[in-house]
């Protein structure tokens, strides 16, 4: 009896759970690794023709004491590093915060076709962003255009109204009557900007462009402006990864643990809508990346929000790069609108999405 | 020794007031089986025993009001098991265990070792090794539910909440379900509530019965002094048998035609 209970207890310590952290860092170390050759394939390959070879020789001869001289023209030097570098940072910073924020929604709101623009921010921003437009408001504040801030400012006040409407009446237990509350904000505010492109069919075109998204930049000014946004909203909502595995229990199993569900809903929508608006702001309402990419990962194998939130930030970036390569290549001179690439990728992806997951779930 | 003590409690549940003025006590150790038609407030009574609900009264736990806990130490002591819980269907057993820890990690955290060892524990104990790696999406009833438990039980709790741990489940997976719980009681001294509908399996299991009826408590005591023919005919409407057999065991049989006022409404 006595030999039979210590080789069930050898057996037992055998059995201890194995730590994971490296297996994460080696998944989230490929993504990175994606990332990096996205990005480095944005900024070879463009219609100018520059050399790769030129471009890492310019680099080169930037670090001291490698003794490294660049034969690169003032002009090709300016397209890369003026008009191509930040035109793939920006697209990275995008995607990436795109695509969190969408993993994240689908968490919070135990919701796999859940996207960023759930609670009205595309429709808020698209307000804002017309109202700039068409009354061609000329001001800048600290260094910001009017068109970005209103878009912003439209895209935080939408959330803001969805979030009191839901609260209002589901007494903030319930996250359905929060997307119910963004429908009904998403409706009005279009209706408004419908309203207001009619009336001045003259701007037409410019709202349209706007809407289709781009990440085309005259330099490093809508990178800073974006960047602390992003980083504030991938912060918040990458710590809170482990809370949004308790949350997909549901609000009742999650408070049983202790967890205080409201607040964490709160501080995720609040992430998400910073995140997003400053996306939008700088970049028009490019779709899909923010409901496909979380489900990419998902399909990849990987389940619990401490990794597939960063795993989509990761996936993201690389996508929007790479889809904003080929907007600015296929057609070249003129230019694709990312938001038709990301469709044209996306919009059979999310048809696949529709017919794998249970949407009741 | 008194474990919870409830104290003239009611308990709202939205706009609507489900479970009145009601006085109860568990000892520590001790099985207490709630039972009661449907819509009589036993899952309300569970979930307020969880502080899920907003109740006015007084719920102690060890003499400590359960409102003045905080939420950490409140999870670290009781642990409901949801009838119907969430099995987010692409997680793995291992991951859904490993939550239960979730009261003993820091709020932004990650589980440690001694997180580690306790899921390792539990699923040594639950016999649930095999499906460590199986996704939720996988498993049988049967095996679901001792996953749900081994969550609760990584709590580490000495109070177990079930609500209805046995339904959809056939009866061999039933008994084996509800002799986990009581050996884990038995092993752990661990204080158990459980709600449900099986009159007979209450009987073979729990030491004390509660019975609520339209949210007030109507019987209460052992399985012996609360399941007799009259007091469940009353409150559940129907005409039926109790049998005892001869080694304590109660069998509720059902007459087939109902009597008097026939069944109540069902609110559930």
């Amino acid at each position: 009896m006595t030999v039979v209970t210590t080789s069930r207890e050898a057996l037992t310590r055998q059995r201890t759970l194995p730590r994971t952290h490296w297996r994460d860092v080696a998944i989230l170390g490929v993504g990175v690794m994606v990332l990096a050759l996205s990005m480095l394939a944005g900024l070879f390959i463009g219609p100018a023709g520059v050399s790769p070879l030129a471009i890492i020789e310019d680099l080169g001869s930037h670090i001291p004491l490698l003794g490294i001289h660049s034969h690169m023209s003032a002009i090709d030097s300016a397209i890369v590093w003026q008009l191509r570098l930040p035109r793939v940072v920006l697209g990275a910073l995008v995607g990436g915060v795109l695509a969190i924020c969408g993993a994240a929604y689908q968490g919070i709101f135990r919701n796999p076709l859940a996207d960023p623009y759930l609670l009205g921010v595309a429709a808020g921003a698209g307000l804002g962003a017309t109202i700039a437009i068409v009354f061609a408001i000329d001001i800048t504040f600290l260094g910001i255009h009017a068109l970005p801030m209103l878009a912003f400012v439209g895209a935080v006040l939408a959330v803001a109204l969805a979030y009191g409407i839901g609260r209002s009446v589901g007494a903030g237990r319930s996250s359905s009557t929060l997307i119910l509350g963004g429908v009904a904000v998403a409706a009005l505010l279009t209706a408004f900007q419908t309203f207001l492109q009619q009336q001045h069919a003259q701007e037409l075109q410019q709202v349209y462009n706007w809407i289709l998204g781009t990440v085309a930049t005259a330099g490093w000014s809508q990178v800073l402006t974006m960047l602390p946004y992003a980083i504030v909203a991938i912060g918040v909502l990458v710590i809170h990864g482990r809370l949004l595995d308790v949350m997909g229990l549901g609000d009742d199993a999650a408070r049983a643990l202790g967890v205080r569900t409201t607040q964490v809903r709160v501080a995720v929508i609040t992430a998400v809508t910073i995140g997003t608006a400053a996306a939008v702001a700088v970049s028009g309402l490019i779709g899909f990346v923010g409901l496909i990419i979380p489900h990419v990962v998902r399909l990849v194998g990987v389940r619990s929000y401490r990794l597939l939130l960063p795993l989509a930030m990761l996936f993201g970036a690389s996508f929007l790069v790479l889809c904003d390569l080929v907007a600015r290549t296929v057609l070249a001179p003129s230019e694709l609108p990312i938001g038709v690439v990301t469709a044209v990728i996306g919009a059979p992806c999310f048809a696949f999405v529709l017919r794998t997951s249970k949407v009741s779930e | 020794m008194t474990h919870i003590a409830l104290k003239q409690v009611d308990i709202q549940r939205g706009n609507r007031r489900v479970v009145h003025t009601l006085t109860l006590s568990v000892a520590r150790g001790e099985w207490l089986s709630v039972i009661g038609p449907n819509g009589a407030g036993k899952t309300t009574l569970l979930h307020a025993l969880a502080a899920l609900l907003p109740i006015s009264g007084e719920i102690a736990v060890e003499g400590t009001s359960l409102h003045a806990m905080s939420r950490t130490v409140r999870a670290q002591q009781i642990a409901l098991v949801q009838q119907d819980a969430d099995l987010p269907a692409g997680m793995r057993v291992v991951d859904y265990v490993m939550l239960g820890r979730t009261p003993y990690i820091s709020h932004f955290g990650r589980e440690g070792a001694d997180d580690r060892r306790v899921v390792s524990e539990v699923l040594d104990q639950l016999e649930l090794w095999d499906f460590a790696s199986r996704p939720l999406g996988h498993l049988s009833g049967g095996e679901r539910q001792r996953v749900v438990v081994a969550r609760a039980l990584a709590q580490e709790p000495n109070i177990l909440l079930l609500d209805e741990p046995t339904t959809a489940l056939d009866l061999g997976r039933q008994l084996h379900v509800l002799d986990l719980v009581r050996s884990l009681q038995r092993d752990r001294t661990l204080t158990v509530v459980s709600a449900t509908h099986d009159l007979t399996l209450a009987a073979a299991y729990a030491d004390q019965l509660a019975l609520l009826s339209g949210g007030y408590l109507a019987a209460y005591g052992t399985p012996q002094e609360v399941l007799t023919t009259a007091i469940l005919e009353e409150h559940y409407g129907v005409s039926l048998r109790v049998i005892r057999d001869n080694d304590g065991g109660i069998a509720v049989i059902p007459h087939r035609s109902p009597v008097r006022n026939g069944p109540r409404a069902d609110r559930t």
